[in-house]
């Protein structure tokens, strides 16, 4: 039965990919955005029954299934094979449920677009890469779905392709992920050298029987982060994914929440026991993931268009991420991805729907006072904004971020020789970061939404569009409830089904811990209200833009922003502003930059020697056909008597050929 | 009746064709130029015949009938042609003027 299900719920929406790239153009636009839908709720379905059917009866090795072999090498196998177990299995209810629920938004939010057929094929081949990414048993496999789900990623962003930018923005999201890629493949390669296999099992295996010297280990480890890094976002290749913004909405919702940005960090969980052999690599991690979350979170702070806020949150977030599989806790990292594509594909939709009522306008200065007009979308945009920042007790957020913290705070991150980071350390970053946030999305959501009103809030939002946006605050609310901190109720479900064997120690946690997780939000949220929020808030206008188009949000604003607030100067601008211009000028981001105008000129020479070339040839070939032709053609100059001698001539040449030869 | 030794009898049939494609190749009149097709084709037949005297065999005088019953049949075939230009007015037997299928 499972073995049976297993490929069908990849099966579902590869058919659909193909369907709807075959049929671009003839199939109605109005059919495509069903035919997706139903593939990917599908695929929804059987995931559900898959986890019914494991969760009922929990089988004691993973399911794994080889579809076929891929390529016969002497000592190397190399299959295309499937396995479930916890892990994957979660995975693929993440993917395939958000992504049902995005697919559903998407037919009417795509309905008047030309290019549906396109727009719906790349979505669910997107699912589709990504399914193979978190199924397969083998890291060969999995590079697969790697390379497909940046393919996708490129497809969806530079969507609108007529407009330049958006193709700038997906050949960003393309090289500086393919900067990863390329990184990952060479730790693919050494490991495969290493231990002459890339099943995820046996390579394991080879990893804790320490099969693998401890100086390629960690190669191998850097290698493999410096892919997940590039994948997700993480400092220093986070540029592309606030340009990311380029494709539409459900696009952005779905590389957010269920697809890409998350793939590094299953990667990261699945080779966990990889990584627990390399402590220094671990602590690199984990410092990347805690400066990704702050910077992430002081960009967040001062950008003014919606969608980039949001994307810079997903950084943020990711960062959190990062930070837990640093610690070695993946199972709380699971926990907070499985939160935060909840209530990040809300926020995102929401925002779609918020940003095609008020005319396409993204920025949230020009917005302002929709809680009169869109008191549903601003209900499910606090929900969002609730379980991003974590609100206690009421949000999944609160939950999962509070699993993190508590575990950070015990942890020690060798550093080498003897050192070690603290964990307080990080602890301290991390909840800083989480006041952050609080305060930047509850920004975003007081200018949007409180205050006088400054647009035309135009038409409804269909029931199609508003069915996914209940159903993932439903899921935004309730999702935490599976996991919670021992100070309130011994509930480990979620721990306990990734990984039966070694639960979290929660119990030593003091309740203060609890306490501090739970307060920085709320302190962020007054702080906020009395920044933007309140009848009359200290802050209402715009971020002046400096000169310079792409600096609009640099260290000055937000100095000139935080001026009338209460926090000194030097102890936490100056951090503040060299995170920000990290942010700003980072390196991938110019040799991105060099790299594509390189490529630029590359291709614009290739253009002109091909066309050389060819006119060249084109020209020769014609005379060339001309004179052979005139040649032939008074050969056929109609008179009987010629034709006898030509007879003549051949019958003459062919004796004489065959006397001689 | 002392047989033609082979060597002479195909030394007369090269003669006899190389008679037959120069007759083709110069002259200008159909009816020559048919004649010389018969000579060409009596020259084949010539070969056949010492060939099947050679080895003694009779299949070299069943290909000569047949080679016969050909020449006569596109004899026929010529005349016909001749004789049709000659009923729709173009009374001429120049080889050259009737190349109407030139390229």
């Amino acid at each position: 039965m499972t073995e049976l299900l297993l490929p069908l719920t990849v099966l579902a929406p590869l058919a659909a990919a193909v369907i709807l790239f075959l049929s671009a153009g003839r199939l109605p636009a109005r059919q495509a955005g069903p035919l997706a839908t139903a593939a990917v709720g599908l695929s929804a379905i059987i995931s559900t029954l898959l986890a019914v059917i494991v969760l009922s009866a929990p089988p004691s090795a993973p399911i794994r299934i080889t579809l076929w072999n891929w390529m016969t090498l002497p000592g190397f196998p190399a299959e295309i094979a499937f396995a479930l177990d916890p892990l994957s299995l979660l995975m693929i209810l993440i993917v395939t449920i958000v992504g049902f629920l995005i697919h559903l938004y998407a037919i009417r939010y795509m309905q008047n677009d030309p290019d549906t057929a396109r727009f719906f094929g790349s979505m669910t081949l997107f699912v589709a890469a990504m399914l193979v990414l978190v199924l397969s048993s083998d890291l060969l496999c999995l590079f697969i779905g790697w390379e497909g789900v940046g393919l996708c990623s490129w497809l969806l962003i530079g969507f609108w392709y007529t407009d330049p930018a958006n193709t700038a923005a997906a050949r960003k999201a393309f090289l500086i992920t393919r900067t990863g890629d390329a990184a990952l493949l060479c730790g693919l390669l050494l490991l495969a050298t290493r231990t002459g296999t890339l099943r995820i099992d046996t390579l394991l295996q080879a990893v804790t029987s320490g099969q693998i010297p401890p100086a390629p280990l960690t190669a191998v480890a850097l290698l493999l982060l410096t892919g997940a890094l590039a994948k997700s976002a993480q400092i220093p290749f986070q540029s592309w994914l606030p340009d990311a913004m380029a494709g539409p909405t459900p696009t952005s919702a779905l590389i957010h929440a269920a697809t890409m940005v998350t793939a590094g960090i299953y990667l990261i969980a699945r080779l966990h026991v990889l990584f627990a052999a390399t402590p220094a690599v671990m602590t690199l991690m984990a410092v990347i993931g805690t400066l990704t979350l702050l910077m992430a979170a002081c960009n967040a702070l001062v950008q003014t268009d919606l969608k980039r806020i949001l994307a810079w949150s997903t950084v943020s977030q990711l960062g959190y991420m990062f930070l837990a599989l640093g610690t070695g806790i993946w199972q709380a990292a699971l926990f907070h991805l499985m939160t935060h594509a909840f209530f990040k594909a809300l926020l995102f939709l929401t925002a779609g729907a918020i940003i095609e009522r008020v005319r396409h306008e993204r920025n949230i200065f020009h917005m302002g006072g929709l809680l009169r007009a869109t008191p549903g979308l601003a209900a499910a945009f606090l929900t969002g904004a609730a379980a991003l920042a974590g609100l206690p007790l009421i949000t999944a957020g609160f939950y999962s971020k509070e699993l993190i913290l508590s575990s950070v705070w015990q942890a020690t991150f060798p550093v080498g020789g003897g050192l070690a980071l603290s964990g307080h350390v990080l602890w301290s970053l991390a909840l800083a970061g989480a006041f952050l946030t609080t305060l930047y999305i509850f920004r975003c959501f007081f200018i949007v939404f409180s205050g006088p009103p400054q647009t035309e809030i135009s038409g409804t939002t269909p029931r199609l569009m508003t069915i996914p946006l209940a159903c993932l605050s439903l899921l935004s609310l309730l999702g935490g409830i599976v996991e919670m901190p021992d100070t309130l109720a011994p509930v480990h479900l979620f721990t306990r089904m990734l990984d039966p064997s070694h639960p979290l120690p929660h119990t030593s946690d003091p309740a203060w811990l609890l306490l501090a997780g739970a307060l920085t939000p709320i302190a962020g949220l007054a702080l906020a209200w009395t920044l933007w929020g309140s009848a009359n808030p200290v802050i209402r206008e715009a971020p002046v833009p400096t000169p310079g188009a792409h600096r609009v949000l640099t260290a000055r604003t937000v100095e000139s922003r935080w001026r009338p607030g209460i926090v000194p100067d030097a102890l936490f601008l100056r951090p503040l502003r060299i995170l920000n211009r990290i942010g700003r000028y980072d390196l991938p981001d110019r040799l991105s930059d060099s790299i594509s105008r390189a490529l630029c000129r590359a291709s614009t020479l290739a253009a002109q020697t091909r066309t050389s070339l060819i006119a060249h040839l084109s020209s020769r070939t014609l005379r060339i056909t001309r004179e052979g032709s005139l040649l032939l053609g008074r050969m056929q100059n109609g008179r009987v008597r010629w034709y006898a001698a030509w007879i003549a001539t051949g019958l003459c040449a062919t004796l004489a050929a065959a006397m001689l030869a | 009746m002392t047989a033609l030794p082979p060597g002479d009898a195909l030394l007369l049939a090269v003669i006899l064709f190389s008679t037959g494609l120069a007759g083709i190749l110069i002259r200008r009149n159909l009816l020559f130029m048919l004649m010389s097709i018969d000579i060409m084709l009596n020259a084949a037949a010539l070969v056949f015949i010492a060939a099947g005297a050679k080895w003694h065999d009779a299949t070299g005088q069943v290909m000569f009938l047949m080679i016969l019953a050909l020449a006569a049949t596109e004899t026929a075939a010529g005349l016909a042609i001749i004789l049709r230009l000659h009923a729709r007015g173009r009374p001429s037997l120049d080889a050259d003027t009737g190349n109407l299928l030139r390229g």
